[in-house]
């Protein structure tokens, strides 16, 4: 069961920056156990990041990017006391997804 | 609060990936382009504003407030050598001598002092389990010192050597650093004695002068190959496994010492934590 | 008048700084017979502040007695005396172990994995698995590849430059043995004397240097 996301999310300049840690293994598919089998690929193929129910930033990810992903990215248009909500697709159809409000 | 003192700290010429680079490559342009630190991947990365180990302080600052352990009791009265409950610019002064325990202490052992006396935490309890593993959950302690350390943030190191014990444990520390062992007949020196030196493609900072502060003020940080907020007892475990050492004891004279060596030889710098690093 | 005022004064502040420094030398760094490692706090921080984990025992903080003179120099500040340092070159020649059957050179392909091998004798390695050499930790050797450390010399086109005679090839085997034996307080491990690399792996890291296939010699 992994963690929950950690948000932040606040208002710098005219736009809002968001910065989320997701906690997730990114495992390629191309490392071996200690007992010398293959650890299956298990890695975040989307991201969606929403302001109230509004897209504001879509992600197409592979296995380039590392254990318990580390996002930051801004927008504009948003403002404090606004609603931001994360979610992950992973390769097994698992999903998660942690809402933080703008600061 | 924290970014805006680093477009501060940019403007003024004084950001902390070119206070690296000064450190790393005042001796050739080469080591610039050839080093992990040197390039602008990790400048990028320290530049961003945000650090996964944000999320330690802000756990580290909860469990401050928090009241845990038999004695049902929060940290807020802990004494970091600034008196009790004072935390802003207290990581910037240790390791210290304390004179309730008598003996020169860093910041983790100083919160496991506090832990145990203020919350009534065994000392097997409260320094159980430090180091969480690669891409883990840092320990309640760890979580603390990140807090703790990041209310040095932007502040000069400032390490006491008045009293007889913190001159000794610079003295010993000293020491440790040049004591070579083990198999590989490695000391820390084997490594950090000289300026321009780069084992594969990893900077080795000079620890032994002025130039520590490249490394020192730094921590604690956020290696980006851990993925998990780390403090320079955890870095000294590091470096001494790799030295193939016996392991030394955590919060021991060991570490606090090498520590402190390390730490006076930064004074004055500006510390920069949490930091990425590779 | 300002000038031999202020020069004054940093004259004086400097003499201070420079008797506080004296007094802690004497007090603080010396133990019996000269050797600064044998003071009460130190000889308690090596005795209480180690634990043996894996395979790292806490005899290894024993010193050999190259790295009890090397360390003792170090930490003072000073250079070896030439008379110690030629001890320690003269011990370490005479430990030189040379291959039985003559053969100085094995497989270069084995040699490069082995200098790319970082792993071995930390608390963190299996025991009983084959030690790496690390070699490009430390020495450039291979053209085209950045990442190879500045530590130790250069050996780009090493058998290029030096030939293969049977003078090169005891001595480069020597050098990986134990370069104590060329120079007392040298920073490479002595990867034979210390059993870090078997004799088969020296071999093969002899013929990355030697052999003219070899990635180092082109």
């Amino acid at each position: 069961m992994p963690n929950p996301m950690r948000m932040r999310a606040n208002v710098e300049g005219d736009a809002v920056v968001v910065r989320v840690l997701m906690s997730h293994p990114e495992d390629t598919g191309l490392m071996k156990a200690p007992d010398g089998k293959i650890i299956p690929a298990h890695f975040i193929q989307s991201v969606i990041c929403k302001n109230n129910d509004k897209n504001v930033l879509t992600c197409d990810w592979g296995t380039a990017i590392s254990k318990n992903p580390f996002l930051e990215f801004r927008f504009k248009g948003g403002k404090s006391g606004d609603k931001i909500s994360v979610t992950w697709l992973d390769n097994k159809g698992e999903t998660q997804t942690d809402t933080t409000t703008v600061s | 609060m924290r970014l805006r003192l680093k477009r501060i700290a940019a403007l003024a010429g004084l950001s902390l990936p070119a206070m690296m680079l000064i450190g790393a490559c005042a001796t050739t342009a080469q080591a610039e382009s050839v080093t992990q630190e040197g390039n602008a991947y990790l400048k990028l990365m320290n530049e961003m504003g945000g650090n996964p180990a944000d999320f330690n302080i802000d756990d580290g600052k909860k469990l401050w407030s928090e009241k845990r352990g038999p004695k049902n009791a929060s940290l807020e009265q802990c004494n970091l050598g600034l008196g009790p409950g004072v935390v802003k610019g207290a990581y910037a002064q240790l390791p210290r001598y304390f004179p309730d325990t008598g003996k020169v202490q860093d910041l983790e052992s100083r919160l496991v002092t506090c832990m145990e006396t203020l919350q009534g935490f065994s000392a097997k309890e409260a320094d159980k389990d430090p180091f969480a593993k690669e891409g883990g959950n840092a320990s309640p302690l760890e979580n603390i010192a990140m807090y703790v350390a990041h209310e040095s943030d932007g502040m000069k190191i400032a390490i006491p050597q008045h009293d007889a014990l913190e001159k000794l444990s610079y003295d010993n520390g000293k020491k440790l650093f040049f004591y070579r062992a083990g198999p590989f007949s490695f000391s820390c020196a084997a490594c950090h004695a000289e300026s321009g030196k780069r084992i594969k493609i990893s900077a080795l900072p000079n620890l032994t002068n002025k130039e520590a502060a490249v490394s020192y003020a730094t921590w604690p940080a956020y290696p980006n190959s851990q993925g998990v907020a780390r403090t320079l007892e955890w870095r000294m475990l590091a470096c001494e496994r790799q030295q193939r050492w016996p392991a030394p004891k955590f919060t021991s004279s060991a570490v606090i010492d090498l520590i402190t060596y390390m730490g006076v030889n930064s004074n004055g710098a500006t510390l920069h934590t949490p930091s990425f690093k590779r | 008048m300002k000038k031999s005022v202020l020069l004054a004064l940093t004259a004086v502040a400097g003499a201070v700084v420079l008797s506080g420094c004296a007094g802690m030398d004497k007090s603080a760094s010396e133990g019996a017979n000269g050797d600064p490692f044998a003071t009460a706090s130190f000889q308690k921080i090596l005795k209480n502040d180690f634990v043996s984990k894996g395979q790292a025992s806490v005899d290894r903080l024993k010193q050999t007695k190259a790295q009890y003179e090397c360390s003792k120099y170090d930490y003072l500040g000073q250079p070896l005396p030439a008379a110690v340092g030629k001890e320690i070159e003269a011990t370490a020649q005479s430990k030189i172990v040379y291959p039985k059957d003559g053969q100085y050179l094995g497989d270069w392909k084995a040699g490069l994995k082995i200098a790319e091998d970082g792993k071995g004798l930390q608390w963190s390695d299996k025991p009983g698995t084959p030690n790496g050499g690390n070699c490009l930790a430390c020495h450039k050797m291979i053209a085209n590849d950045p990442s190879q450390g500045n530590i130790g010399p250069e050996l780009y086109h090493y058998a290029k430059l030096r030939g293969n005679s049977e003078a090169i090839l005891k001595y480069t085997w020597a050098r990986i043995y134990n370069s104590e034996a060329f120079n007392a307080c040298s920073y490479m491990p002595p990867f034979g004397e210390h059993k870090i690399l078997t004799e088969q792996q020296m071999k093969d890291v002899m013929a990355l240097l030697m052999d003219p296939n070899s990635p180092v010699n082109q």
